[in-house]
């Protein structure tokens, strides 16, 4: 067998490594191997996901401000959040709100959802959409001055407000 | 089917080439990251609230007769050994980190044709994911929709209206959904274009990686390009965004392979001749090795100058000569230079129908 990058030489070195749990094996010869071994050195600085992420979060060594709080819902602090990269559980989106905001502008470059809702548990925010949109229409058409239609849309609007109030006590859409 | 049974299929869904442009998309794949309400993340939860998360799983596909999820079964990964978890992986159906360790508080469900897979405990909860042949984007997310659908009906989401699906890492908060494809593309990578070609595209909010490897060439110049952004954009947003701009890649993929048909023929058919010549004659192959020729093959194939393989063969091979594809043709644990061998042997006896 002959030296994976040089295809010149025998290989007599086999190198497995593991990289994000992929084994990769190489079988290179001397001269190869000495060239990998030495350029892999360079790489060997533990930049790991979450250190990455923590960047993210402002850094895990300095504090800052809401490092204090504590998730109800998990009990991880804000801190340890920073640290992991990670978040313990859904309320934690809620009790950092403040603190997430920022870096969810950063990673995404917007922080509100606009995709799908579950079918069944967003019956309600679907509900609620309905009503802003609904809104929306009937403003754009008090001020084109078709009020005829404008009227038939307060009357479905008010229909599903009724539906809202019965089924979900109210609440709004857009918080 | 039972997963064993599954495992010892030749060929799942995407390994067919039926999917369109399969000829440069190898797989359109869409994952859902989904966690359940009041449950800590995987990376914080205890065996018990892991166990109840298995077991409202199972319990969610029970009762999903009639939907896309009817009769899959949440194995845990304590029912299948190293080699078998591996060949899930290397299937596409499973993560690597996931594959690791084989405890009882994760889980997979896979389908029968080995399209749809749920992992169960990885980063988040549930992962629901569709893998198919070819581009098919919207196909691959209706199908993972199909099924986030029916489990929804039985399981809480933690969703929030403003965050949308919550998880548990900020980077797949949102839809949860990350969409991919993986391209060969020989002809981009021979003429030196893809470097310039993926930093153009990081800044279209999507990213590049080499499917297999690491370094400037991917091995098998074989790419996964997937969405990073998933909050503020709406799932159709997202993939209509990845297949425009995939749609491009191929079209100037198909560009450069017939220009370097007209420009560098005898080149060209030297380097696929060469490569079917090596896979059909050698006696030990390396891994590195067989994606790079197999993809000077499958060129070669698309390009007319190497007649007798299918793409069909040639994608079932390329997770055949997978370390635990290898070992389980073998019935044993094979050290390294025992999979080069039959990795070698692998490849002679498909390519040639012969031993």
């Amino acid at each position: 067998m002959y030296c994976d990058d040089c295809k010149q030489r025998p290989a007599t070195v086999h190198i497995a490594q593991v990289t994000n749990g992929v084994k990769v094996e190489r079988h290179l010869c001397e001269e190869c191997s000495a060239k990998v071994q030495s350029g892999s050195m360079k790489f060997d600085v533990g930049l790991t996901l979450s250190k990455l992420l923590g960047s993210f979060f402002g850094g895990a060594s300095a504090p800052a401000t809401g490092d204090l709080k504590t998730c109800p819902g998990c009990g991880m602090t804000f801190q340890q959040v920073r640290q992991k990269g990670r978040l313990g559980c859904g309320r934690c989106y809620e009790t950092f709100e403040e603190e997430i905001e920022p870096i969810l502008r950063r990673i995404h470059g917007n922080s509100r959802h606009v995709g799908r809702v579950p079918v069944r548990s967003g019956e309600r925010y679907r509900l609620l959409q309905r009503i802003d949109a609904l809104k929306q229409q009937l403003q754009a058409a008090v001020q084109a001055e078709e009020y005829e239609r404008a009227a038939d849309l307060r009357d479905r609007l008010k229909e599903l407000e009724r539906e809202r109030d019965a089924r979900f006590e109210g609440g709004q859409a857009q918080p | 089917m039972s997963i064993k049974a599954f495992l010892n299929k030749q060929r799942v869904h995407w390994m067919s080439a039926s999917g369109p442009e399969s000829d440069v998309v190898i797989t359109s794949r869409v994952r859902l990251a989904r966690n359940l309400t009041g449950i800590p993340f995987p990376h914080l939860m205890d065996e018990s609230a892991a166990l109840t998360v298995m077991r409202s799983v199972e319990r969610a596909l029970a009762g999903g007769q009639g939907t896309i999820v009817e009769g899959l079964q949440l194995v845990p990964m304590s029912h299948l050994n190293p080699v078998e978890r591996r060949m899930l992986v290397e299937r596409h159906l499973i993560s690597p980190e996931f594959a690791e360790s084989g405890t009882e508080l994760r889980g997979v469900a896979v389908d029968e044709q080995g399209a749809l897979a749920i992992m169960v405990n990885e980063e988040d909860h549930l992962r629901i994911q569709c893998i198919l042949s070819g581009l098919q984007l919207r196909q691959a997310y209706a199908w993972a929709e199909q099924a986030d659908n029916a489990l929804e009906q039985t399981l809480d989401y933690a969703f929030d209206e403003k965050r949308g699906y919550l998880t548990a890492c900020p980077t797949n908060v949102g839809t949860g959904m990350r969409a991919s494809v993986m391209l060969h593309l020989p002809a981009t990578a021979l003429t030196n274009q893809a470097s310039p070609m993926f930093q153009s595209i990081s800044q279209l909010g999507l990213t590049v990686r080499g499917m297999y490897g690491e370094g400037s060439e991917a091995a098998g110049r074989l790419y996964q390009i997937s969405n990073q952004v998933t909050l503020g954009l709406s799932e159709e947003e997202i993939i209509a965004n990845l297949g425009t701009v995939v749609a491009q890649i191929v079209e100037q993929e198909r560009l450069l392979r017939s220009r370097l048909m007209q420009e560098a023929r005898l080149q060209l058919e030297d380097k696929v001749l060469r490569a079917f010549g090596v896979l059909t004659h050698a006696r030990m192959v390396s891994s590195a090795e067989a994606l790079s020729l197999l993809s000077d093959v499958r060129l070669g194939i698309d390009l007319g100058i190497v007649p007798p393989a299918e793409a069909p063969t040639l994608n079932e091979l390329m997770v055949a000569i997978g370390p635990a594809h290898l070992q389980q043709a073998a019935g044993r644990e094979l050290g390294a230079l025992e999979r080069d061998l039959k990795r070698a042997e692998v490849i002679r006896s498909r390519l040639t129908g012969t031993r």
